[in-house]
């Protein structure tokens, strides 16, 4: 879907700014580093975005090591430039990112749900609001139009469902499978792709030092017994994500009374104490 | 007298304007990109090459080649003699004569062409091409009439001495003229008779002259990745004999006829292809082009330019992605164009430049860069097929006789029976070999033919690296389009890995490994017992290869007296397996595999012998009933007279 392009301003009459972020992605049956699904979702949106309006202003970002032959595989799809935060193994990217995007102020700040390789947290998006102070969109599917300042965005829910927000730029949003796949990336551009290196500041990520990594072994699946008469009932057993059971559906009643309700259900989750 | 300087004139300017139009057309190759010919070696060849390579192939239709050679010999003949005798005005009477015999000569092959134009079938061109038997028999008639008072036929003076003689000359002018600017002015500025020029210098410096003399030369041409653009985007990006080539064709449409893709009614037509590629060198729209279209679409639409991108406006990205790269247009071809170096020149840069393989062509390519299969498939699963084989491996051996290359059948489970029937095979001849196991990787053919040279090329040359470990005599491939990668276009790629690797060892398909060892008596197999057989020639082994006897034989020596189809041998129709057609999946009227079973199913046979796994998948999907499909290996052993336990120690 092509975005209204009418107005690819960001309401405060200048062009709109999106940066989508970008990562070291991993082949499931390989290992091998490759252009993450959801990235290149983020790039495709962006690239989308970008060409709708007047001037192109997509920056395409990462924070990591510029030789990375993978960061090539996104330049493919076309990019001129990839800008890369320079950064040792050991530091913390969210606050590089987050330095760096506070400076250059984008509109729109495009990432994955959750990386392929590394700690794939799938924080990134979240800690980055945190600390910009940004509203965080997770799981997008498309962003539909940008007027006034204002973007119409669809939002991904399980089995094909989407839910249409209105967001007031600027924000983050992390983009879901269910986005439009991402162009083919081409050898040549890839090759002659500019790789905009920067120096910066890091820090090393404190709290990874006292991590022991392992790999991950697997759980055993507990047994689902589908007790379904119908192929309709099957299928749907078979296809439908788990719901949380429990929780109740709040529309009408005010505001204070819903956000009363958000408060108590994380206390009593321990997220807030 | 006016007519005493009238012909020579004529005759002289119209020498003089070819000339002129030769300079043109050479400086239209010339804006293509460098390539190193041997001059020399190549115009001395020219001749032979016109009287053997060429006239081979017009030879398969022996009405033609008599036509051919008549007109063209005589035409040749006569006008060297032409220009001795009115250009230049030597007086002989012996020479004079032997003018008459030559245009005599031309007149009678023209009258021959004359009557094939009377119904043409619908592969040839009509337009000017319609237009050509008439001045060849004004040219060559003109001129006999002309050259008549100087044999002494006709008395000297008779065509100016009285009226009747100034009404014939003006009459004879007019042809005269005719037949002139046809052969001479048309020969260079763009009329049919342009194959005569462009053909005799397209054959001298061929881009590929190892198939002169019987030869063959199959392997793409590899792409220099550090390029500004990478493939074929505008004409003048193909290089300069490429586009004199296209320049040679003769609109005779014997590619056309022979397409499995425009038989099908895909969007693909090759000799209209090479017409293409001529307006985009010149500039210009197909206006003017009067021949079959691509099915499905107009003629009139397309424009293009040297300078042009060709496939935004001159040709639709669909044409080259029917292409099954089976060669069967570049074998009927007489004037040796290479439509499949065309067409995948251009599909290079829509994938290495634009990023553009249609339907699941991204996917695979993305597979093979992540996994070396062209499915995803995690690269240690590749053994998995054999796991109750008990192969050896050479990372284990280091040291065998033949190394078994099971390429990526070994991930489909109907292609791993004709790998189990294989093994089975080598094993019960004793044969000492081994695989590579996890260790071998996607060919790539594949990737190549779908245009992404730079992952054909990492893949080559990481399996080149791999085999260069390991010390071996031969290779034994069940695929042959794997085969076609490592016997033909490997060795561009081992320099400074393992450089003579690709002289010492010897690839081979398994049928031909297979021959041998049944004729050195190492197979015992009982007579096959079973209905009637026919066997498909494969496009990768057939025509790229030139395998096509020991499939054959070995079928023979099972008792199998082979139905062939009336397409088989060099004539074979593609399954529809090539080139990523199946990956690309360009639509058309009907499927190229169920053709292909039609012509099967005349033979009456029960029993289709393949060498292919991708044949025999593509034939399996013809839907039922059909006769059964089953690879060479397959059909061996179930004859095979098993050693006993013993005799294999
Ligand atoms: S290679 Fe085969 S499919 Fe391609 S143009 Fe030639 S005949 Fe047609
Ligand atoms: S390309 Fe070759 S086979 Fe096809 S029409 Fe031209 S000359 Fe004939």
């Amino acid at each position: 879907m092509q975005p209204d392009s009418s107005t690819g301003l960001n309401g405060k009459g200048q062009d709109l700014k999106i940066v989508s972020l970008i990562s070291i992605g991993q082949h499931p049956a390989s290992g091998r580093a490759r252009r993450a699904e959801q990235d290149g979702r983020a790039v495709e949106l962006g690239m989308t975005l970008a060409a709708s309006s007047s001037t192109q202003n997509l920056t395409v970002l990462h924070a990591g090591d510029s030789q990375q032959a993978a960061l090539r595989s996104y330049a493919g799809m076309g990019l001129e430039s990839v800008r890369v935060l320079q950064l040792r193994e050991s530091a913390d990217a969210v606050k590089t990112l987050s330095e760096y995007l506070h400076k250059h102020a984008p509109d729109i700040i495009l990432t994955g749900v959750r990386a392929e390789s590394g700690e794939s947290s799938g924080m990134m998006p979240y800690l980055l609001g945190e600390s910009l102070g940004w509203p965080v969109v997770s799981r997008i599917a498309d962003i539909v139009s940008i007027k006034e300042g204002v973007a119409e965005i669809l939002q991904a829910l399980p089995r094909g469902q989407r839910r249409a927000l209105t967001v007031r730029l600027p924000f983050i949003a992390s983009v879901d499978n269910a986005a439009p796949e991402p162009r083919q990336s081409a050898f040549g551009p890839a090759n002659r792709a500019f790789m905009e290196q920067q120096q910066c500041h890091s820090e090393p990520d404190t709290a990874r030092n006292g991590w022991s990594i392992v790999s991950a072994r697997k759980r055993p699946k507990r047994l689902k017994i589908v007790k379904a008469k119908t192929a309709a009932d099957r299928f749907k057993a078979a296809t439908a994500k788990p719901q949380g059971a429990g929780g109740k559906i709040m529309k009408n009643q005010p505001a204070a009374e819903q956000a009363q309700a958000i408060f108590d259900l994380l206390l009593e989750e321990g997220v807030l104490r | 007298m006016v007519f005493e300087w009238l012909h020579p004139v004529l005759i002289a300017t119209a020498l003089l304007l070819a000339a002129i139009g030769a300079v043109r057309r050479v400086n239209l190759w010339r804006a293509g990109q460098a390539e190193s010919v041997d001059f020399v070696a190549g115009l001395i060849a020219m001749p032979g090459r016109y009287l053997h390579d060429l006239h081979d192939i017009v030879e398969r239709d022996k009405y033609m080649s008599k036509t051919h050679a008549a007109t063209g010999g005589g035409f040749v003949l006569s006008l060297a003699m032409i220009v001795l005798v009115h250009l230049l005005g030597l007086e002989s009477q012996i020479l004079a004569w032997a003018l008459l015999v030559s245009l005599t000569l031309m007149f009678v092959g023209a009258v021959f062409v004359f009557k094939r134009r009377l119904n043409p079938p619908s592969r040839l061109s009509k337009g000017p091409w319609m237009r050509l038997p008439k001045s060849l028999l004004a040219f060559s008639g003109a001129f006999f009439i002309l050259t008549l008072p100087m044999a002494g036929v006709l008395p000297e003076g008779f065509l100016s001495s009285s009226t009747g003689g100034w009404i014939l000359t003006a009459v004879l002018t007019v042809f005269i003229a005719m037949g002139l600017s046809e052969m001479l002015l048309g020969m260079t500025w763009g009329g049919p008779m342009k194959h005569a020029f462009a053909g005799a210098l397209h054959l001298a410096f061929h881009r590929r002259p190892e198939r002169f003399g019987g030869g063959r030369s199959t392997g793409l041409k590899p792409v220099a990745l550090d390029q500004r653009v990478l493939g074929v985007q505008k004409p003048e990006d193909f290089k300069w004999n490429q586009l004199l080539g296209f320049d040679a064709c003769v609109q005779c449409g014997k590619c056309e006829a022979v397409c499995p893709a425009f038989a099908a009614g895909q969007p693909l037509n090759p000799k209209k292809l090479i017409q293409d590629m001529v307006v985009g060198m010149a500039g210009g729209s197909d206006a003017d082009y009067a021949g079959s279209p691509y099915p499905g679409k107009e003629i009139g639409q397309a424009n293009g330019g040297p300078l042009l991108t060709i496939t935004e406006g001159l040709i639709d990205p669909q044409t080259l992605w029917s292409c099954t790269t089976c060669r069967a247009c570049v074998e009927e071809c007489p004037m040796m164009i290479e439509h499949v170096d065309a067409i995948v020149d251009m599909r290079r840069f829509l994938t290495m430049e634009k990023g553009s393989t249609p339907n699941k062509g991204a996917e695979v390519l993305d597979n093979l860069i992540a996994t070396d299969n062209p499915n995803g498939h995690a690269p240690n699963s590749r053994t998995n097929w054999a796991a109750d084989q008990n192969l050896p491996l050479l990372s284990d051996v280091k040291e065998t006789d033949v190394i078994f290359w099971v390429s990526d059948g070994a991930f489909d489970m109907r292609s791993q029976r004709i790998l189990r029937a294989f093994v089975k095979l080598l094993k019960a001849a004793n044969v000492d070999f081994a695989v590579l196991g996890a260790e071998e990787l996607d060919s790539g053919d594949v990737a190549r033919r779908l245009g992404d040279d730079a992952t054909f090329q990492s893949l080559a040359k990481r399996n080149i690296a791999t085999l260069s470990q390991y010390k071996f005599k031969r290779i034994v491939t069940t695929d042959p389009h794997a085969y076609h990668c490592l016997r033909n276009e490997y060795a561009d790629f081992a320099e400074g890995i393992a450089d003579d690797l690709f002289d010492n060892i010897e690839v081979l398909h398994h049928t031909t490994f297979l021959n041998q060892l049944v004729q050195a008596g190492k197979l015992k197999l009982n007579p096959y017992k079973g209905g009637t057989v026919t066997y498909h020639d494969p496009c990768y082994l057939g025509r790229y290869n030139g395998e096509y006897e020991a499939p054959r034989e070995l079928l023979r020596s099972l008792g199998i007296e082979i139905a062939e189809m009336e397409r088989s041998g060099f004539r074979s129709r593609c399954c529809g397996g090539g080139g990523g057609a199946p990956i690309t999946d360009i639509p058309g009227e009907r499927r190229i595999a169920d053709m292909r079973m039609e012509d099967v199913q005349t033979t009456g046979a029960e029993l289709i012998a393949v060498g292919c796994q991708q044949c025999t998948a593509m034939l399996e999907g013809v839907v039922e009933p059909r006769p059964q499909v089953k690879d060479i290996a397959e059909i061996l052993i179930e004859s095979l007279v098993e050693p006993l336990a013993k005799e294999l120690h």
